[in-house]
């Protein structure tokens, strides 16, 4: 396309430009745009997971028992990149403990737990009319104050993303892509709600004053450009001006945000980098009418447009639904019946980059932008992977210029530094390269792994790095004062031998302070040389440098140590096997203190005798 | 694990389809083999495949791996059947069980089996017998059945190929000659170009009587294949592009060296340059890669064939180049989005 | 004549690859950190004494002159190889006389018990507790190496050593398992290219 408009001497920048790779999967969006957004009803519980967002987990701020109105924030952003979280409808808090969220891991975390009282009384808003009556802090506070992430599904705080430098950011991109197949929770927005949209453009706008606004939507999408078309008529001129729709060829992952930036400018994101290092800021639709909702009408982030869809389920289509909704109880309402002859998959968010969630109950998150159940000739389940066969298909395909298959062998022989000499880090982990993939490969899932081996490794280090840091200060205090005792000793010294010189004698020097911590190693070292002889023997273990205790002070620590065996013990019944050794080492270590412990109280009367 | 990560579509290729596919690509070509020069190329391809789907089973068992999960991913038979349309169609029976052996046992299996061998094994298995048995190799080619002076039929290139040494050699020389690369490099000592290309075997076709159908056949299923987008255009068209622009430079004078039509068209150059170097397994994997995996064939094609002792040099030059893929894939990493751009 | 012109032959190029070989490494010699900080680098600072060295540069130190590298039981197995990558050794499997590779830990001090006698300050060798005399104590738990040296000196044995659970902040996929991966002479091998 490009090279026609080249030959045909058409020197214009270009609507669109061509990003290498990319995959065709089956769309199937068609099922779940056949009615409008429908809205979802409320319900008796919810449960809000304190970390929806990527960066710190949120900090409650309400307390159990207490009651709570409406899109009234119960836990505050911790630290920069972080989001708070709002009661997403009026009732009491019940509870705050850990439950399984939507996470590939399957792990639990923090949830507030709030049981509606069924009014949906909203708290006290604010509605603006006009943004120019407000400062730019009011502005950012507000949206700070929204619990607005990324809606597209990388669910970034997004008030983290406004704070970047006005002076040098000059291009909005509004994704409305939707690349990913089934999902179409974007194109109902455009569809239905274009003036949303365009009203949250003009509060980034607000803040930023960009140079042009580049609204991107693939073409697969008519009605929900023809609807921003309409929309655009009815803006000020000013604004509209500045307004690019550009629509291009449909193709997977058209979506992501670094080639959604090079398809509209031909500018790459550099590598590590973010489109802000381009002077741009990238936002997904829903994204802006929701900080649309958030700055004029005071409505803080408490529902998100859901796609429900999947031949598994009767009813598909999209919903706007509370925040932190019992996952089950959506699909129950669109009429989903489990087959009972094979382990359904349920996924969240798409077919390319969403994960299947395991089947308990689980709350609705931000993220949640689709709920996919299909059946098993829609998607059916990949079959045992093959050796890879050096085809290259990946390669063909992977919209980063990555060497997919070279990852692959990198992380399977754990061969970290050559990974991420070959990029590693800027696999988008869109799954092109596992799709076409003729040996059904799961290389995503080898990036994630090495990925997350990579990190963690990064950290562990960091710490030991922190941990040498540490150690070696203390040496170095412990030297310093070391020293300083010694000078004062010295001194002392001095003065005591000016004052008996008379008397001719010198005074015996007091042994240096032993190191606590060879101390510690030394008293370590021979607990375990205990722990290996026979404990009959337990008396003669008594650690060299252990403090002489008191009766009070032994019979206390048998106490305590007996508590502990008891607790122990309890968990060690209660252990799940792969703890068992552990949990039984403990025991007995536990029994040959009390032992020990016993011993020394025995010995004690004698000693004090 | 708890469940599968992402993606949770997967597209409709499988590698057995990719293998059948080849497959299917040769069939034209095939048939073209047996309309030209008889039944010899069917008994081959049937020992050649039962020899290689028996060996990959044992061996299979041996490794402990699940036997029919493999078998039925149709990499053994492919390979079988590219050694089997490599073969001289009435070479005896030994040659294409040995040359199976080869290319699955050694070629294949003891390097880790599918997807771990770093040489094509069809073409491993044609150097072993080219090296071990040159006179079997090069002689038994068939002659074009319209050139030769009687008809035969199936029984006779059976008898040639399983009586071994009890046939009677008027039978064996009346039905088989050396390809005509050979013919034409070794008769143009003595003849010139214009003489040469009067004989029956250069005149009676277009270019080189039946190899010409058999290579355009091979052409077309090449070009199935990369419409199927099995393969992409890079090696083919470096191999050939290299392979022409040599010719066209060293031998425009007939008279000397075989010309740019016949190693064209003469030859297993596009049996070579569709099926067997774009192997994927064993060929550099990067489209740059490819491109320059792909010319090193088509060069050392030439000049095995022009300065070398060998009639045909494309399982040499595969070869060779296998040995260099991984050197090429080191230097011809893909830029990466982003890459530099800071 | 031919076979000594050809062994004279193969011997000047064996001189002359020789004293090429010879010229590279004296003239391309790996410059960088000195080879006890590289060995510092690798070990986890765990700072635990297991080894038989009051810290883990001691140990770096000892490895530098020739002490095994299999004694640090923090580290475990992939220390050991990775030390074994850096100084181009036989990895070796983990010393048991020093202790056995377990799950990172870290101390968490009951602190309604803590009598604040402070004796577990003086043996942290990180500085990863706070407190002060007659004051309830605690462990700065991202601080914490595990190393288990304080839980001896409390007199009143508040202190326990629990170990580091994953969390979804620090959960990770793990690799895929192909089934076909191991071959017949490695089953029963621990697994291939580890
Ligand atoms: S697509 Fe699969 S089989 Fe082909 S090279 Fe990539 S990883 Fe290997
Ligand atoms: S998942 Fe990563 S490697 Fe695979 S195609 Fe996408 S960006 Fe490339
Ligand atoms: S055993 Fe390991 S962690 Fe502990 S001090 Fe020695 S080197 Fe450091
Ligand atoms: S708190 Fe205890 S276990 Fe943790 S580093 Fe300090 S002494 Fe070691």
């Amino acid at each position: 396309m490009n090279l026609m408009r080249l030959l045909r001497g058409d020197t214009d920048a270009p609507e669109w430009y061509d990003f290498p790779g990319g995959v065709h999967p089956p769309e199937n969006k068609t099922q779940s745009l056949r009615g409008p957004i429908a809205e979802f009803p409320l319900q008796e519980e919810y449960v809000v997971p304190l970390n929806q967002h990527i960066g710190a987990v949120s900090v409650p701020v309400v307390e159990v028992g207490e009651s709570v109105l409406t899109g009234q924030v119960i836990a505050e952003a911790a630290g920069f990149i972080s989001a708070p979280a709002h009661a997403p409808t009026s009732g009491t808090v019940t509870a705050i403990e850990d439950r399984p969220v939507p996470h590939p891991s399957g792990l639990t975390t923090g949830c507030i737990i709030i049981r509606a009282d069924g009014h949906d009384t909203w708290r006290p808003r604010t509605p603006w009319a006009h943004l120019q009556d407000h400062h730019h802090t009011d502005l950012l506070a507000r949206i700070q104050n929204a619990g607005l992430t990324g809606l597209g599904g990388a669910s970034f705080p997004t008030a983290v993303k406004l704070a970047a430098d006005r002076n040098h950011v000059d291009t909005l991109i509004v994704n409305g892509t939707e690349c990913e197949p089934y999902i179409t929770a974007d194109h109902a927005l455009m569809r239905e709600r274009p003036q949303q949209i365009l009203r949250g453009i003009e509060v980034a706008h607000e803040l930023y004053d960009f140079r042009r606004i580049l609204i991107g939507v693939e073409d697969n999408k008519p009605d929900a450009v023809s609807a921003l078309r309409r929309a655009l008529t009815a803006i000020p001129a000013e604004l509209e001006a500045r307004i690019e729709l550009r629509v291009f060829p449909t193709r997977y992952p058209s979506g992501g945000e670094k080639q959604l930036v090079y398809l509209l400018t031909g500018q790459e994101v550099p590598a590590g980098g973010l489109p802000t290092d381009l002077g741009m800021l990238c936002h997904n639709v829903g994204t802006l009418a929701a900080l649309a909702d958030a700055v004029f009408d005071d409505r803080p982030l408490i529902s998100r447009i859901t796609t429900l869809t999947g031949n598994q389920l009767p009813w598909q289509g999209n919903i706007e639904v509370r925040l932190g909704t019992d996952i089950r109880t959506i699909l129950d309402w669109a009429g989903y019946q489990p087959d009972p002859n094979r382990a359904e998959r349920i996924i969240m968010g798409g077919p390319m980059m969403g994960f299947a969630l395991d089947q308990r109950q689980l709350p609705l998150v931000k993220a949640t932008n689709c709920l996919l159940v299909p059946t098993e000739q829609e998607l059916p389940t990949p079959p045992p992977a093959k050796p890879c066969i050096r085809c290259g298909q990946c390669e063909q395909v992977c919209p980063a210029g990555l060497l997919p298959q070279q990852l692959m062998w990198f992380a399977q022989s754990h061969e970290w530094d050559k990974a991420e000499s070959h990029h590693l880090f800027d696999c988008i982990e869109c799954g092109a390269c596992a799709y076409v993939c003729p040996s059904h490969i799961p290389l995503v899932q080898y990036y994630r792994f090495a990925k997350g081996s990579i990190r963690r490794e990064q950290a562990e280090h960091r710490q030991s790095e922190r941990a040498r840091l540490r150690f070696e200060a203390r040496q170095a205090r412990l030297e310093r004062e070391a020293a300083e005792k010694e000078a004062r000793r010295r001194q002392r010294a001095e003065a005591a031998r000016a004052r008996q010189a008379e008397q001719a004698t010198t005074p015996t020097a007091d042994s240096s302070p032993a190191d606590p911590v060879a101390a510690a190693v030394a008293r370590s070292k021979a607990r375990k040389q205990a722990s290996q002889s026979a404990a009959g023997r337990a008396t003669a273990t008594v650690s060299p440098g252990a403090p002489e205790l008191t009766r009070e002070q032994l019979s206390a620590r048998l106490d305590s140590q007996r508590r502990r065996l008891e607790k122990a013990e309890a968990k060690l019944a209660a252990a799940a096997p792969e703890h068992q050794k552990a949990m039984e080492t403990t025991v007995s270590k536990l029994r040959e203190q009390i032992h020990k412990t016993e011993q020394q109280l025995a010995d004690r009367p004698e000693r004090e005798a | 694990m708890l469940t599968p990560s992402s993606p949770h579509a997967v597209g409709n290729q499988s590698v057995q389809q990719v293998m059948f596919s080849v497959w299917a690509a040769t069939l034209p070509g095939f048939a073209a083999l047996i309309w030209f020069f008889g039944w010899g190329y069917l008994i081959n391809a049937v020992l050649a495949v039962a020899t290689a789907l028996v060996a990959e089973a044992i061996i299979l068992r041996l490794r402990r791996r699940p036997v029919w999960f493999f078998l039925g991913d149709g990499s053994a038979l492919l390979t079988a059947w590219l050694l089997a349309l490599a073969l001289p169609p009435l070479a005896p029976w030994w040659i294409p069980v040995i040359g199976t052996l080869a290319a699955i046992v050694f070629a294949k299996h003891l390097y880790g089996g599918l997807g771990n061998n770093p040489f094509n094994p069809a073409m491993v298995g044609y150097a072993v017998l080219l090296i071990s048995f040159p006179v079997e190799m090069t002689t038994r080619w068939g002659i074009p059945a319209a050139l030769a002076t009687e008809a035969h039929s199936l029984l006779d290139s059976a008898r040639v190929i399983f009586a071994g040494l009890r046939v009677d050699p008027a039978l064996v020389d009346g039905m088989t000659m050396a390809t005509p690369l050979d013919v034409y490099k070794n008769d143009i000592a003595t003849l010139d170009a214009a003489e040469l290309r009067a004989e029956p075997l250069f005149s009676a076709g277009w270019r080189v009587y039946g190899w010409e159908w058999v290579s355009g056949l091979y052409l077309l299923g090449g070009l199935y294949l990369l419409w199927r987008r099995i393969i992409t255009w890079h090696i083919p068209v470096a191999v050939l592009g290299s392979l022409t622009l040599l010719a066209l430079l060293f031998s425009w004078n007939p008279d000397l060296r075989v010309p740019v039509d016949l190693h064209l068209l003469g030859g297993a150059t596009m049996l070579g340059a569709f099926f067997i170097a774009t192997d994927p397994v064993s060929a550099a994997t990067s489209n740059r890669g490819k491109l320059v995996f792909g010319a090193g064939i088509g060069i050392l094609i030439y000049v095995i064939r022009t300065w070398g002792n060998y009639p045909d040099a494309v399982a040499f030059a595969v070869l060779l180049m296998n040995f260099a893929a991984p050197l090429i894939d080191h230097y011809t990493r893909p830029r990466v989005y982003g890459e530099g751009r800071s | 004549m031919i076979i000594l012109w050809s062994i004279l032959a193969l011997l000047f190029l064996a001189a002359l690859f020789g004293a090429l070989l010879g010229y590279a490494s004296v003239r391309f010699k790996p410059e960088g950190d000195p080879i006890i900080d590289q060995i510092d680098d690798i070990l986890p600072q765990t700072q635990c004494g297991q080894c038989g060295y009051p810290g883990c540069r001691p140990y770096a130190e000892a490895i530098a002159n020739g002490d095994p590298i299999n004694k640090c039981p923090p580290g475990g197995e992939s220390t050991i190889q990775e030390l074994a990558d850096l100084l181009d050794v036989e990895p070796l499997p983990l010393d048991a006389e020093h202790g056995e590779e377990k799950p990172k830990q870290v101390a968490i001090i009951r602190e309604d018990e803590c009598i604040g006698c402070t004796k577990c300050i003086q043996a942290c060798p990180v500085d990863a507790i706070l407190g002060a005399a007659k004051q309830m104590h605690t462990v700065i738990a991202s601080e914490c190496t595990g190393c288990d040296l304080c839980v001896d000196p409390c007199p009143v044995d508040c202190i326990d050593m629990v170990p580091v659970e994953t969390s979804i902040q620090t959960w990770h996929w793990q690799a895929p398992q192909p089934d076909y991966k191991l071959i017949a002479t490695d089953a029963g091998r621990s697994g291939e290219a580890a």
